[in-house]
């Protein structure tokens, strides 16, 4: 197994490689330096002088990826390329362009991100397994209609009219919690709340469609109905058989998405006023500040080679045949 | 006894759990803030993104001015009340006068005409007694050295935030001070946005900037750059309160940049602690932790959340004007006049990213004050009969006020005089622009699109900037008639834009040289759906002439490079003021400033040799008959010329809630806050008031629950109970 996870991490270098050419190159052939800085020094005064300053005193004088007055090696390294991105697998971050710390700003942003994502993530997890599993108990009949209907429904409507609503009727109608906020420490839970609830809501219909479509598929094969030949109970069957059957397709949405709850949510952060790396990162791009998208995408990147690895890992304990050469 | 210990741990744990939830629940459930937060003299306002400098020699963005404006004291700023506005001393002891001087040397009068002064100083007092914040920059040891520089790295090592800086000082604001932060403009790692401006301005700035940049290439990236060495007549200490600063020629409008952050001062101390190894690292920098003399300091710096300025503990004595425009008083704004600033201790500004929150927490009475979006304008305001707005019956319930200014702002439609079609200063040309000038109709766009917060533009110069002119007087005779009857403006006759795109050689909107229809290029930032509505109204605008309009929308960096380049053909652009001088308007029109040739901000490329002229006589003169006459003649060439198309003029609308006192727009000053008065115990009183929990939802969602889980029950009990026949005939 050791060996496996060693094959799989020295893969992540070239696919991480691979994601920051992209990136670099994506973001450099919309913006050129000199449109970073003007973006960075205001729509007024600006002379051609002040954008070669800020380039140079931010290292975007260099070429982007041939340094073709340089000699020998100093060719390839000396570029903004191999400057600003090659760092990132030592996680150096750097600073991003106002000046601000990027590992500092992720630690401490992260944070946030998490209290969010991971109650939402197993609360969620519990509640539309447990769900799925009550519709598929009561397949064809009244509830299980009643459900699946409600879910499609659900699943039709707009994440942006749940946070909205929920933020109407919850946090202004009905005065239970704070509109928007964060308070760092235990007095966080206040501001918590309705966000987890919101994303609850918002997540109920596709998964619990998603998780009762693969327990109908396992309830229909053979060892199911050996199982209630056998006299066990129904509750034991969906429980214990087909939970623990469907568990490698869970998994595989499930496990990979674990890492990735650190980089937090784009618009329950920004509507909550959560100071997490979701909002973190929509406010870097809408600020052109390549320092911190491109260590975010990276970030991201590891994130889910990591949540690749761990499922791959995860397969091996909920299915013993399942063996990682 | 691990089964004990586990108890006890439980047990703590839930003690905190069931004291967190009490501390939520001694105000209003949904209250944002700790408890008791609201019951002190504390302001409550928003912030829409984080700012992304607090130096003022760098920060020149309204959403940065805000903090820094607060904290940091130039010489001069605009009296809180007075209009039109007026400029009056802050740190400086007295306002500053020009003194003038050939090109020998020798000293003029101070009524030489501009073109003989090759030079002005301003001598500049700074009151004494003034002194910084507490700040650790100033902490000394024992034997009088600094005790934070050089710091030891282990100290640092157990410093995570700024307030874990155990020691701080303070010391008095002297010349040096204002004269450093001058060098600062030049520093090659600040990168002041007005350098480039005022290297035009002050003497040996440039030949400053050009030094220092050379110096800072021999140095590493942080490391500390001595910007007080190499010789600068631009800016010299006289005495330990006095500074002179020489400007090239004769400059008037520096007065203004004087109340700007731009000029405030700075000690050399705070620059060299900063600049310490492992500084940059924990966020500690001059851009992010601000150290002035300002009735506020920031004591806690959290952009991605909250910002709080907390009373300046060594902030000196300043007091509430007694004296203000005529309806003040009757206002109730001198109510607090004599009285000693600021009257608020703090002020807290939280990060509301979104309009929605932001103004459901205000009418909850968590936000003191707020803007209106055009999503909650149609609650907050009602339009009278006579097109003057009102607060809605439900804000006069809430006791909410609302305050309206006209903003320093110019919005216009822009054409590129390099244009072969549109520009350049033939008749043609000038009667097509003309024609487009009519028929495009603001009025229409201000009410469909701005709720009516905007007023109609007739020139270049918005109300309340010196040289604009009300009435009949003021208004465009190529666009508007005065129909004195009604004593309004009144559009011309679309027949009339007709006339003049045929005589433009384009009747009916076709080219009488090819018989093809007339088709122009708008450039514009705006796109997606939201904007579509905009776009279309300008295509409809231009079709009323059957011109063809090609919208061409495109993001902020490819529509700053047409314009920079003169790719554009129309575009629409706007200008808010820096000062409140005609000079800072009309420059916008100045030939020598055209984007195309020198970079500047006269983003139309227009260039008319009179108005060139009028305008090098008139940027230095004083307010007056003779300077009205030249404006008056300036406006009317722009608008014959019709390089823009004069669109609006916004407005600001505010409301605030009845506790807040002290309340006057002032689009120019920057320090505001420390005039501003909260009635805590009335805030509180209204809080509860509005912010009663609900709980019945609670129980609806509780039976609900029961009457879905119920049934489902009682199935799986009758399934468990079920024989095979049962099961297989269900």
């Amino acid at each position: 197994m050791l060996d496996y996870i060693l094959r799989r991490v020295l893969y992540a270098f070239p696919i991480l490689l691979g994601v920051n050419l992209l990136t670099f190159g994506l973001f450099f052939m919309v913006n050129t330096p000199d449109d970073m800085a003007r973006i960075h020094l205001g729509a007024k005064h600006v002379t051609q002088e002040a954008i070669e300053t800020w380039k140079r005193e931010h290292g975007y004088d260099k070429p982007l990826f041939f340094n073709a007055e340089a000699q020998g090696v100093a060719k390839a390294a000396d570029t903004l390329f191999v400057e600003k991105s090659l760092k990132l697998f030592l996680f150096e971050f750097g600073a991003a362009d106002d000046g601000r710390d990027i590992a500092r700003e992720i630690q401490t942003r992260m944070w946030p991100s998490l209290a969010i994502a991971l109650p939402t993530f197993l609360v969620g997890l519990l509640c539309y397994v447990s769900f799925a599993l009550l519709l598929a108990f009561f397949r064809g009949g009244a509830l299980d209609t009643g459900g699946v209907v409600l879910c499609v429904a659900l699943m039709s409507i707009s994440g942006l009219f749940y946070v909205i609503g929920g933020q109407y009727l919850m946090g202004k109608l009905w005065n239970w919690f704070p509109i928007s906020g964060y308070q760092p420490g235990w007095a966080a839970w206040p501001f918590l709340v309705m966000p987890v609830i919101v994303g609850l809501v918002a997540g109920i219909g596709d998964s619990t469609r998603f998780y009762r479509a693969l327990f109908l598929e396992e309830i229909g094969k053979d060892y199911v109905r050996t199982a209630r030949a056998k006299g066990l109970s129904e509750p034991r069957v969906l429980f214990r058989h087909v939970l623990g059957n469907a568990m490698i397709p869970i998994l595989t949405g499930v496990v990979v998405v674990i890492p990735r709850l650190f980089l937090g949510g784009l618009i329950i952060e920004s509507f909550f006023g959560i100071p997490g790396l979701g909002s973190y990162t929509i406010d870097a791009i809408q600020a052109q500040d390549f320092a911190i998208v491109r260590s975010m995408v990276f970030l991201g990147s590891v994130l889910y080679i990591i949540g690749l690895v761990l499922t791959d890992l995860s397969y091996t304990l909920v299915d013993p045949r399942v063996r990682l050469e | 006894m691990r089964a004990a210990m586990h108890g006890r741990w439980t047990r703590g744990w839930l003690g905190v759990i069931v004291a967190a939830l009490l501390a939520g629940c001694s105000g209003p459930v949904n209250s944002p803030y700790a408890p008791g937060e609201t019951e002190r003299t504390v302001l409550f306002t928003a912030f829409g993104e984080r700012p992304k400098h607090l130096d003022p020699a760098r920060s020149y963005s309204e959403d940065q001015y805000l903090f820094i404006g607060n904290i940091y004291e130039p010489p001069l700023q605009y009296h809180y009340l007075k209009r039109p506005y007026q400029l009056e001393p802050l740190t400086a002891a007295a306002m500053p006068s020009a003194r003038f001087f050939d090109a020998a040397g020798r000293e003029l009068p101070a009524d030489a005409p501009a073109a003989m002064v090759a030079r002005s100083e301003y001598e500049i007092r700074v009151r004494p007694g003034i002194r910084y914040q507490p700040h650790p920059a100033f902490a000394r040891k024992a034997d009088g050295s600094p005790r934070y520089v050089p710091i030891d790295p282990r100290e640092l090592a157990g410093i995570r935030r700024f307030q874990d800086f155990a020691e701080t000082g303070t010391r008095e604001l002297t010349a040096e001070d204002f004269v450093y932060q001058i060098r600062r403009l030049a520093h090659p790692r600040v990168q002041s946005p007005i350098l480039g401006l005022m290297s035009e301005h002050i003497v040996g700035l440039k030949e400053l900037a050009a030094t220092l940049a050379e110096e800072a290439k021999t140095l590493p990236r942080d490391a500390y750059l001595d910007i007080g060495r190499p010789a600068f007549e631009g800016a010299v200490v006289v005495d330990r309160h006095t500074y002179r600063v020489r400007i090239r020629g004769k400059y008037p409008q520096f007065l203004y940049w004087l109340a700007m952050p731009f000029f405030s001062p700075v000690p050399e101390e705070a620059e060299r602690f900063y600049r310490q190894p492992g500084m940059a690292e924990r966020n500690f920098s001059l851009d992010w932790q601000p150290v002035g003399t300002g009735a506020f300091h920031l004591a806690e710096n959290d952009p991605n959340r909250v910002m709080r300025l907390r009373r300046n503990p060594n902030f000196r004595e300043d007091f509430y004007p007694s004296e203000g425009e005529p309806a003040d008083a009757g206002a109730g704004l001198l109510a607090d006049a004599g009285k000693r600033l600021p009257l608020v201790d703090e002020v807290v500004f939280t990060l509301e990213k979104e309009d929605v929150p932001y103004w459901n927490k205000f009418l909850q009475g968590y936000y003191d004050a707020s803007g209106i979006s055009s999503d909650s304008f149609d609650q907050a305001i009602r339009i009278g009969a006579d097109g003057k707005p009102d607060l809605s019956p439900e804000m006069r319930e809430r006791g909410i006020a609302l305050s309206v200014a006209a903003r320093p702002t110019l919005w216009y439609l822009g054409f590129n005089m390099a244009d072969p079609v549109l520009g350049g200063t033939a008749e043609r040309a000038r009667k097509l622009r003309q024609a487009i000038s009519i028929a495009v109709d603001y009025d229409e766009f201000i009410s469909i699109f701005t709720n009516g917060r905007a007023e109609r533009a007739h020139g270049p110069l918005p109300p309340g900037i010196f040289g604009h002119r009300e009435g009949a007087a003021g208004i465009n005779p190529v666009v508007f008639t005065w129909d004195a009857e009604r004593g309004e403006a009144r559009r011309r006759d679309l027949a009339e834009a007709r006339r003049l795109l045929a005589e433009a050689g384009y009747p009916n909107g076709r080219d009488t040289a090819t018989g093809k229809p007339l088709t122009l290029y708008f450039d514009t930032m705006a796109s997606g759906p939201e904007a579509k509505s905009r776009l279309d109204w300008y295509r409809k605008q231009f079709a009323k002439l059957d011109i063809q309009l090609v919208v061409r929308s495109t993001d902020y960096n490819r529509f700053q490079d047409k314009i920079q380049k003169g790719n554009a053909q129309m575009f629409e652009w706007g200008w808010n003021a820096d000062y409140p001088d005609p000079e800072n308007f009309l420059f916008l029109l100045y030939g020598p400033n055209a984007k195309i040739q020198g970079g500047g901000e006269n983003a139309s490329n227009y260039r008319n040799p009179e108005f060139d002229r009028l305008f090098d006589q008139m940027k230095n003169m004083d307010n007056g008959p003779e300077r009205q006459a030249l404006i008056d003649r300036m406006v009317e060439i722009a608008r014959a010329d019709a390089p823009w198309v004069f669109a609006f003029h916004p407005r600001s609308f505010g409301l605030r809630h009845g506790w807040v006192m002290n309340a006057k727009p002032n689009q120019m000053a920057h320090n505001a806050l420390k005039y501003r008065r909260v009635e805590p115990a009335a805030r509180v009183a209204y809080q509860t008031r509005w912010n009663r929990p609900a709980w019945w939802p609670l129980a609806a969602s509780g039976a609900l629950l029961v009457a879905v889980v119920w049934p489902a029950l009682l199935g799986y009990r009758r399934r468990q109970r079920a024989t095979m026949r049962e099961a297989a005939d269900a």
